[in-house]
């Protein structure tokens, strides 16, 4: 008897796990000494992938481990922080976010046991302010369970346009770059410079369709800016990190957003409406990317307002 | 009218307190904003013999949903549409805008930006010179994903604050022909927070846009903070000989904003 209700309650943890995401599935990838990544799914956020659809991840120096962007959920939070702890002994001393979306900052409060100091650009908290409550009703709903325990926690120190900061892991200094409106209007990366690796954020998809939450026209300068760089590594905000594939991921993004503003240009001119331009724009474009349908006819509406005020 | 609305529909909720926090999918609202906004009037449903709502099936940028009004009956002295009330029944204040109109326009074709942050019925009353009223309305999904109604560039926004612009195709007197009033503005709704006080910025939206021919006002709307950043109206109109089309826009600080294009 007792054996069956044992078996019985197994049975019932291994129905409870299969429904989700379980911790054991969830890998990191050491991108280059002591940079390991998550690889979020091309999806949407759903409670059975528990949000984890950006690259989230962490940088292990001599004293101290550096978290950038925390998970699309307080369970992916959870089960990131598992994964720096089955590598390294050190502290967690920073939470970086790279933006305010909810695939990059929800898992932060499962870091909050560690007191880190949380790190963004300047705007992020009001980016933060701004949503929090839009956020917290929709994602609810969207995550269920794996949404449980998620906080809004705002950045105690940031960086500024042109004032980057320098923070030392021990050995390690990692330099955080605010930029002028992009993808967001508080977009952050990270560079590791012994090892030369970038960090972008979402100011690279690669694979996935990237969505335009900021400007148009800023981020295909920030794109530009970007080609120049030299780098040994690349981890962008979705698909693949790599030290040879980001160029031409980078040079498909910044295409895709060329060809959006050359045609709303050329609609807009003719005093054609947004509609209009949300079925003719960019539909060539719809095999190369995953997710298409869910975010690129919201890339050309945010995009033709803003072209407007040229 | 619209601060009257507003007033009406203050004191309105505060009496169906509990059914409108008690409002579901299942239990709509718009019998209490039916009652609030145009109490106990008889509306005509689903008019579709004199009003087309156009919109999105889903809101692609919750802070930019293009929404379009046409008539099917040409505006006469006898008969016209005086006021078109755009009703979004779940945002934060529902009672959108409201077109006044002129008995000259001709066939309305009225197009504007809202913000839609959740699944929700956008609704045109058409309200007569009679008096009656004849509603048209569509469901709008809620957009996926990381949109949500705040705005994208706040900084930019505010940096063309008052900008404005009149753009038409090249117009023939006695021809219909469209134009499209944009004016920048941020239109905070007041929920959006400001990152140097760490304070909620007051609502500051614009609040009426009149638009003139010859100094003749052929649409004067009365707008709130469901209006999307940079309001914009586009509409249709004839113009019977050449003259000067104006825009004068006043927001909720009593700013004023105008602009003239001579056709």
């Amino acid at each position: 008897m007792k054996q069956l209700s044992l078996s019985l309650f197994s049975l019932g943890v291994l129905l409870t796990i299969s429904a989700t995401y379980a911790c054991e599935d969830y890998s990191v990838k050491e991108v280059s000494s002591g940079i390991y990544y998550h690889q979020g799914v091309h999806e949407e956020p759903s409670e059975s992938n528990m949000g984890a659809i950006a690259n989230v991840g962490f940088i292990i120096g001599e004293q101290c481990v550096a978290v950038i962007d925390s998970g699309g959920s307080y369970l992916e939070g959870s089960y990131l922080r598992q994964a720096i702890k089955n590598t390294t002994d050190l502290p967690i001393c920073y939470v970086i976010n790279t933006h305010v979306h909810p695939d990059h900052i929800f898992g932060n409060a499962a870091f909050k046991d560690d007191k880190p100091t949380f790190i963004g650009h300047e705007k992020l908290p009001a980016a933060i302010a701004a949503r929090e409550a839009y956020f917290a009703k929709t994602f609810k709903e969207t995550l269920g369970k794996a949404y449980t325990g998620t906080e809004f926690i705002s950045p105690t120190q940031t960086a500024s346009i042109n004032k980057p900061i320098t923070i030392d892991l021990g050995n390690r200094e990692l330099i955080l770059t605010a930029y002028s409106t992009s993808h967001t209007d508080h977009d952050l990366t990270v560079f590791d410079s012994n090892t030369k690796t970038l960090w972008t954020g979402d100011l690279l998809f690669m694979g996935r369709i990237p969505v335009m939450d900021g400007s148009i026209n800023g981020w295909i300068k920030t794109m530009t800016q970007m080609q120049t760089m030299d780098l040994n590594f690349l981890i962008p905000g979705h698909g693949e990190a790599s030290s040879d594939k980001w160029q031409s991921g980078l040079q498909k993004q910044l295409d895709y957003f060329t060809l959006l503003r050359d045609e709303i240009r050329v609609i807009i001119e003719d005093l054609g409406t947004i509609d209009q331009a949300s079925k003719e724009v960019g539909i060539l474009e719809q095999n190369s990317w995953e997710l298409f349908e869910h975010y690129h006819r919201r890339n050309v509406t945010a995009s033709f307002v803003q072209l407007e005020w040229e | 009218m619209f601060n009257r609305t507003l007033a009406l529909l203050i004191i309105s909720l505060s009496f169906f307190n509990v059914s409108a926090y008690a409002a579901t999918p299942s239990e709509p609202l718009w019998p209490t904003l039916k009652i609030a906004y145009f109490g106990d009037k008889e509306i005509r449903e689903a008019a579709n013999d004199l009003l087309v709502i156009e919109a999105p099936k889903r809101a692609e940028d919750a802070a930019i949903v293009p929404i379009t009004v046409k008539s099917l009956v040409a505006q006469t002295a006898d008969k016209y549409i005086k006021n078109i009330h755009i009703v979004v029944d779940n945002n934060p204040e529902p009672y959108s805008a409201n077109f006044h109109l002129s008995p000259e326009l001709g066939l309305i074709d009225i197009s504007t930006r809202m913000r839609v942050d959740q699944y929700t019925f956008v609704r045109a009353i058409a309200e007569m010179n009679d008096g009656s009223l004849h509603m048209v309305s569509r469901f709008v999904k809620a957009s996926g994903g990381c949109s949500a109604p705040a705005g994208k560039d706040a900084a930019a926004a505010l940096a063309r604050l008052g900008k404005m612009q009149i753009r038409m195709r090249k117009p023939t007197v006695g021809e219909p022909v469209q134009a499209q009033v944009i004016v920048s503005h941020p239109n905070y709704n007041g929920l959006q927070f400001d990152q140097q006080s760490r304070l909620y910025i007051d609502a500051h939206y614009i609040k009426n846009i009149n638009i003139s021919y010859n100094d003749k006002t052929l649409i004067e709307a009365d707008t709130g903070i469901s209006v999307s950043e940079d309001p914009s109206i586009r509409f249709t109109f004839t113009p019977e000989s050449s003259g000067v089309l104006k825009a004068d826009v006043k927001d909720s600080k009593d700013q004023s904003f105008s602009l003239q294009k001579n056709i």
